[in-house]
């Protein structure tokens, strides 16, 4: 991953240079270790500021909804199908875009390497595949598919799908990955343990909506939860009103979800959402053959129809 | 007041005592992190980790409160008129609020508890909650508390401190009722020397990151309002409520009514200046409808506005929260920088 830094700045700025984009959104350094911030470099003369490591784990594709003019976007595996999935949805198009295509082999997950250290972390580094913590007086070091975020531990493509350049050969991609062992587990259970298991799921969720807001999907203007006239949802920490919060916006997910991990990412309390939006791209996987974000051509199954169509569910 | 030395043998019997007299209160590990919550009974608060998750305001001000309830049954005599919910903030007593969360508690209390206004509910749980701090002798590295008139063992808002010797941990009672809760918990034995000085000193000299505030309170505020930089700041921002909800100095909360049935409530529950709504008004104008304007509104009121109304430095206490979770990597720190340094030529 670290290899690709030189190759995606000389890249970004030939696009400042010569490509008529304003700018170009990566990531700068982060101000605490393990983080990188997301970030918009306009001036060929700061491209040493921007950053690649195992750290970007952030959907940057959140940051070109409704954008206007010409920009650059440094693009993983996930990201570039959430820029096809926006192409589709008219949020932007692709001619506004000069993608420069990253091959990913996984970001790491803070939160669990932190978890892990059992101490506070104060520096980090990375170097060969291992992820080097050091807290006071203390040093550990972690083989980064140990700690890599889960999405992307299952992840089938980390191959930008769409871009004009990649900054690095493409990576094998992984096969035989068990993606749904804990959705089936889930579906598995009867309503009332279900229903216990979603209460405990989501009963930590400070209402934040960081995994909402994170989210390149979640661009509506108003947000269901967030219409005053006439009011959805209750505003208070109801667990059927938090519940309504996560089990709705999975499901505006369906169809469009590239399971890009952003949501669990940036959750505060450690919740893992990513469960609810896998069941329902299992399903469309399962019914549909579709996978989100590998095609502009192709309309998602939810805003087609088929005579084909799976109907088992009209009795 | 005398040092007093408890014996780590003799916590869980102190605790046991104490929880007679006062409902215990307590950061317990639940997954990886620490949060306070009522402690059951026999449980012992964990002082092992670092700083909560979340900071303990919620202790005092509760994410969702109900203040009132009523009916909207016609059949009653009292329909449609507001009932006191009438809790009972009974005797509590929180065991390891860290310094930066104790004085935390001040900076609410200017908010909550001003001549002309005082909020009953914050009022109640405040008075009625004993705050045992624990000193950190280990701070973060993204702490900054020495930078906001704070420390890693600062007295402030707190009615006792403890700090972990090790084998025991020291405890100064600093207010009468620190006195009483040392005295019911049985903890009396004095201790025979006091290294709390130099303990104090060793924690400060681990602090390692600082912010600098001397120059906001001489910037014009429209300048700062109008600075270039905002733009910057706010592109990687996804107006999430994180930081807000974290922070143990925000205060901001929002009204609601909720009916179910024939029964209703009026609660208040925290909001955030991150969100759109929450500086909708009712003709459809929002005044911040854009992500750089909220974004430099949650700035200005901790690094400015609050700097001007109340002349005693930043709403922040450095307790590095919002620093280590925000999901983006905004960081308070540099746009305190960035504002204290700020010079109108260099627009």
């Amino acid at each position: 991953m670290l290899e690709y830094i030189q190759k995606i700045r000389e890249l970004a700025k030939a696009a400042l240079k010569d490509n008529g984009v304003e700018g170009v959104i990566g990531f700068r350094k982060g101000t605490v270790p393990l983080m990188n911030e997301p970030y918009l470099i306009k001036k060929p003369e700061d491209i040493d500021r921007l950053v690649w490591d195992s750290h970007c784990g952030i959907n940057l594709t959140n940051y070109l909804t409704g954008r206007k003019g010409r920009l650059g976007i440094i693009a993983k595996g996930c990201d570039s199908r959430n820029i096809v999935t926006h192409i589709i949805e008219n949020k932007i198009s692709r001619d506004q875009l000069y993608i420069i295509g990253v091959p990913c082999k996984g970001m790491v997950d803070r939160h669990q390497i932190s978890a892990l250290f059992r101490d506070e972390i104060q520096d980090a580094k990375e170097n060969n595949g291992r992820i080097i913590v050091k807290g006071s007086g203390r040093e550990e070091s972690f083989a980064k598919a140990d700690v890599l975020q889960e999405n992307c531990a299952i992840c089938m493509h980390r191959n930008p799908v769409i871009y004009d350049v990649l900054a690095g050969d493409t990576v094998e991609e992984q096969k035989d990955v068990e993606r749904y062992e804990d959705v089936r587990r889930i579906e598995a259970m009867t309503p009332e343990e279900r229903n216990r298991f979603f209460d405990e799921l989501l009963s930590g969720c400070i209402r934040c909506y960081a995994c909402r807001n994170a989210c390149p999907l979640c661009y509506c203007p108003t947000c269901f939860v967030d219409e005053s006239r006439p009011q959805w949802v209750g505003k208070g920490q109801d667990l059927v009103d938090v519940k309504t919060f996560h089990f709705l916006r999975a499901y505006h997910c369906a169809g469009r979800c590239t399971d890009c991990g952003a949501c669990e990412r940036s959750c505060p309390v450690g919740i893992k959402m990513r469960i609810l939006t896998k069941k329902l791209e299992k399903d469309c996987l399962e019914m549909f053959q579709w996978e989100a974000g590998l095609d502009i051509e192709q309309r998602p199954p939810l805003d087609t129809y088929k005579p084909e169509d799976p109907e088992d569910f009209i009795k | 007041m005398e040092l007093i030395k408890i014996d780590k043998k003799a916590w869980a019997g102190g605790l046991e005592k104490l929880s007679a007299s006062y409902a215990l209160y307590g950061p317990v590990k639940e997954q990886h992190f620490c949060n306070f919550r009522a402690l059951e009974k026999g449980e012992a608060p964990d002082l092992s980790g670092l700083n909560s998750r979340l900071s303990p305001k919620g202790v005092v001000f509760p994410q969702s409160q109900v203040m009132f309830t009523y009916t909207v049954d016609e059949n009653q005599a009292e329909h449609h008129i507001l009932q006191e919910a009438g809790e009972k903030a009974s005797d509590r007593a929180v065991i390891g609020i860290r310094p930066c969360d104790a004085a935390a508690f001040l900076m609410v209390k200017q908010n909550f508890d001003t001549p002309e206004f005082k909020d009953p509910y914050w009022l109640k749980a405040y008075e009625a909650t004993v705050k045992v701090g624990l000193a950190c002798n280990d701070p973060c590295q993204s702490c900054f508390c020495t930078s906001t008139g704070c420390g890693p063992f600062s007295e402030t808002g707190l009615d006792v401190l403890l700090a972990d010797t090790g084998d025991f941990f020291l405890a100064r009672a600093l207010t009468d009722r620190g006195e009483h809760f040392l005295k019911t918990a049985g903890w009396n034995q004095a201790a025979e020397a006091d290294p709390l000085e130099s303990m104090k000193k060793k924690a400060e000299e681990k602090i390692v990151s600082a912010v600098s505030t001397e120059h906001l309170k001489d910037k014009k505020t429209t300048d700062l309002f109008d600075a270039p930089f905002w733009e910057e700041v706010a592109f990687a921002c996804i107006n999430c409520g994180t930081c807000t909800y974290v922070c143990p100095t925000c205060w901001c909360f929002d009204i609601q009514d909720e009916v179910q049935g024939k029964s209703g409530v009026r609660m208040r529950n925290w909001d955030s200046c991150m969100y759109p709504l929450f500086t909708l008004h009712g003709s459809g104008h929002n005044p911040r409808d854009k992500k750089p304007q909220r974004v430099r509104q949650r700035f200005m009121h901790k690094l400015k506005y609050f700097v001007d109304r109340y002349d005693g430095g930043i709403q922040c206490v450095g307790c590095g929260r919002c620093v280590r979770l925000c999901p983006v990597n905004i960081d308070i720190r540099t746009v305190c920088e960035l504002m204290n340094n700020f010079e109108l030529s260099q627009c």
